[in-house]
């Protein structure tokens, strides 16, 4: 029996964490992005789902303000025919809508939902590789949109498939080479650790409390920092294919991209999936960013103290306010921000956020052994000018090589 | 509990890796692969080292093989669904395992069984054996410890492998000089791929430099349809 015990916190923390938290505000973030791109594009939106009293013969429906919509979308994609075109891989073609929701539901186990409740942590697997598991973890949902674009046997699929397969590769160099310099900063690998670190001392972003208070290290630190949240939060909008980004199902070029024979719930499961990396991306921003279920302030230690064992709940609480408030944040993006070209995009990834990133790493390493000790100012100094003839050098070489090429091209034409 | 998953695992590894050789499409024998990787992965996890299952994970499942089905896909796999395998290839799947076999015997026979059980203990009696140049206040004997300030106070419950720590430690100060040297290799092999893969003469993935040679290509010559690129086919169209 008592080695059932640990058994069944597990399972409990699973199912609710996974399916009674995560998978409701799923549904119900598709919903917020219909009202929320109602309200910016000034129209109503889904509003009159609720409950039909008028089928049992009552003169009024009650509609919540369309607050059922999810419940009926999902009725409505489990009803749909299920139809598979003759000439797709079959195997694939059912296994690609399950590859794209399975990795994102299981990164949001190394997340913390919240500090300790009786003596628990929120967290489903406290490991100490937190945010390298939900990486080579996330890394694995590049799979389902690619092998449906091929399973699909469809040319419109398959640029999809591609463009997804390249744009989430070059997107995960960026997202991982941002991150190091927060690392760096914390010297931990567990998320928890991470989070309560922050609780203590300021968030990322904001580190304005705690026992140093504003020092000259943490201010200095400050603005790699806020780079790194800057490529971070992009990337994260490129890798669940969100717009601006979301070129793999580009309606104006590719019909449906690579769920153009998608149909029912398979489909539904690629939408769902969509969602799922939206809020796996925001959690992981929040907690690495943002404090995490940090109430901020300094108040974390009163609450853990007035409320005891309930301070669990008042902090998963906090987290799923800054949790929506990401996705709302994600939405608008979506419908304000145009799409962008391909080329750009790639632009962007590979010229402008990994080259960024690389030096936002060596000005955190730079900032850190200088504010330690380690570093003397005549070093400092020596390491700042040997970068910056480098850089100059180097870039004067990438000019006269373009102008070069660019000369010899006029001469062949 | 744990010899359940370890079997389930150890299943998933060989029935990915049986995949790869039977399967005769290769984004079947690709995905096999990732299969089998991610059984892998999950068999390091299980040994505790969980920092290189889940590199196992993240290297090979999620970037290298990206890249193998990137390149599989875009290759016409009805010539290769239809290929025939003969007799020696038969002979060749049957010979090299057997060779692999006898050099893994004595490999495995010489492998000393003598293992203690990683818990609170094994941990503190680890670290006391630890490099003297490791301060107190580290990580590695925090965790190793499982007190606060490093040496005193152990405390068999509290103490963790602190794997990442240990590894890093390791590649920093004993092994230092041949990573550097490894970082400069693959950045030699990256400028070099850059340099293979980059077209010399006019940059083609350039829409505007595409219609600019096209136009110039097209007024120098008298050639009426000049079949460069879909830009230069569309312009000459409407000319």
């Amino acid at each position: 029996m008592e080695a059932l015990i640990p058994i069944i916190i597990i399972l409990a923390k699973v199912i609710g964490i996974t399916f009674v938290l995560t998978l409701p505000i799923i549904a119900y973030s598709v919903y917020a992005e219909r009202r929320f791109a109602a309200i910016i594009q000034d129209r109503v939106g889904p509003n009159r789902t609720g409950i039909p009293l008028t089928i049992f013969g009552l003169k009024k429906d009650i509609s919540f303000f369309g607050l059922l919509q999810p419940l009926a979308d999902g009725l409505k994609f489990i009803l749909k025919e299920d139809f598979v075109p003759s000439h797709v891989n079959k195997f694939f073609f059912w296994l690609a809508p399950a590859l794209t929701m399975v990795p994102a539901l299981v990164t949001l186990s190394v997340v913390p939902f919240g500090s300790s409740f009786f003596g628990e942590k929120l967290v489903i697997a406290d490991v100490s590789v937190g945010p390298l598991m939900i990486f080579a973890v996330a890394s694995l949902s590049v799979y389902g949109i690619t092998i449906a674009g091929w399973a699909s046997n469809n040319k419109y699929s398959f640029f999809g498939g591609v463009r997804s397969c390249a744009q989430m590769i070059s997107y995960e160099i960026a997202l991982g080479l941002s991150v190091i310099p927060v690392l760096m900063h914390f010297g931990d690998l567990n998320l928890s650790n991470i989070v309560a670190e922050q609780a203590k001392n300021g968030w990322l972003l904001l580190p304005l409390w705690g026992d140093e208070g504003l020092t000259t290290e943490r201010l200095l630190l400050w603005f790699p920092m806020i780079i790194s949240f800057f490529i971070f939060t992009i990337s994260i909008f490129a890798e669940t294919n969100r717009m601006p980004f979301d070129l793999p199902e580009c309606e104006t070029e590719l019909v449906g991209g690579y769920h153009t024979e998608y149909s029912s719930m398979k489909f539904a499961l690629f939408f769902l999936g969509e969602y799922a990396a939206m809020i796996v991306g925001s959690a992981l921003i929040v907690t690495l960013f943002l404090g995490g279920w940090s109430i901020g302030f300094g108040a974390d230690a009163w609450v853990i103290e007035t409320c005891g064992n309930w301070a669990g709940l008042i902090h998963l609480g906090v987290f799923l306010v800054k949790l929506v408030a990401f996705i709302l944040f994600f939405i608008l993006i979506r419908w304000t921000v145009p799409r962008f070209r391909y080329d750009q995009l790639m632009k962007l990834g590979w010229v402008v956020f990994f080259e960024l990133a690389l030096i936002n790493i060596l000005i955190t390493a730079v900032i850190m052994t200088w504010t330690e000790g380690n570093l003397s100012n005549f070093e400092l100094g020596a390491t700042i000018a040997g970068v910056s003839i480098f850089s100059i050098v180097m870039f004067y070489i990438a000019k006269s090589l373009e102008k070069m090429l660019a000369s010899d091209a006029k001469k062949e034409a | 509990m744990p010899t359940i998953l370890f079997y389930l695992f150890a299943i998933l590894m060989i029935a990915g890796g049986i995949c790869v050789v039977v399967m005769k499409n290769p984004v079947s024998s690709a995905m096999g692969m990732i299969g089998s990787f991610i059984g892998l992965a999950a068999l390091l996890i299980g040994l505790n080292a969980y920092f290189v299952g889940t590199l196992q994970v993240l290297v090979y499942a999620g970037a290298i093989m990206v890249l193998f089905i990137f390149i599989i896909m875009l290759l016409d796999l009805k010539k290769e669904e239809g290929k025939e395998y003969g007799g020696s290839s038969v002979a060749a799947s049957i010979i090299i395992p057997i060779i692999f076999i006898l050099i893994m015997i004595p490999v495995l026979s010489a492998v000393n069984k003598d293992f203690t059980k990683l818990d609170g203990h094994a941990l503190n009696a680890a670290a006391e054996k630890l490099d003297k140049n490791i301060p107190a206040d580290s990580h590695i004997r925090k965790a190793l410890t499982g007190s606060s300030d490093g040496s005193k106070n152990v405390d068999p419950n509290k103490a963790t492998l602190p794997d990442v720590n240990l590894i890093g430690q390791k590649l920093f100060t004993e092994y230092n000089f041949p990573l550097q040297i490894v970082g400069v290799l693959l950045l030699v092999a990256t400028i070099g791929c850059v340099t293979l893969s980059k077209k010399l003469h006019g940059d083609a993935t350039d829409p505007d430099e595409d219609q600019r040679m096209a136009k110039t290509l097209a007024k120098s010559t008298d050639i009426p349809k000049v079949t460069i690129t879909a830009n230069a086919e569309s312009s000459d169209k409407k000319a």
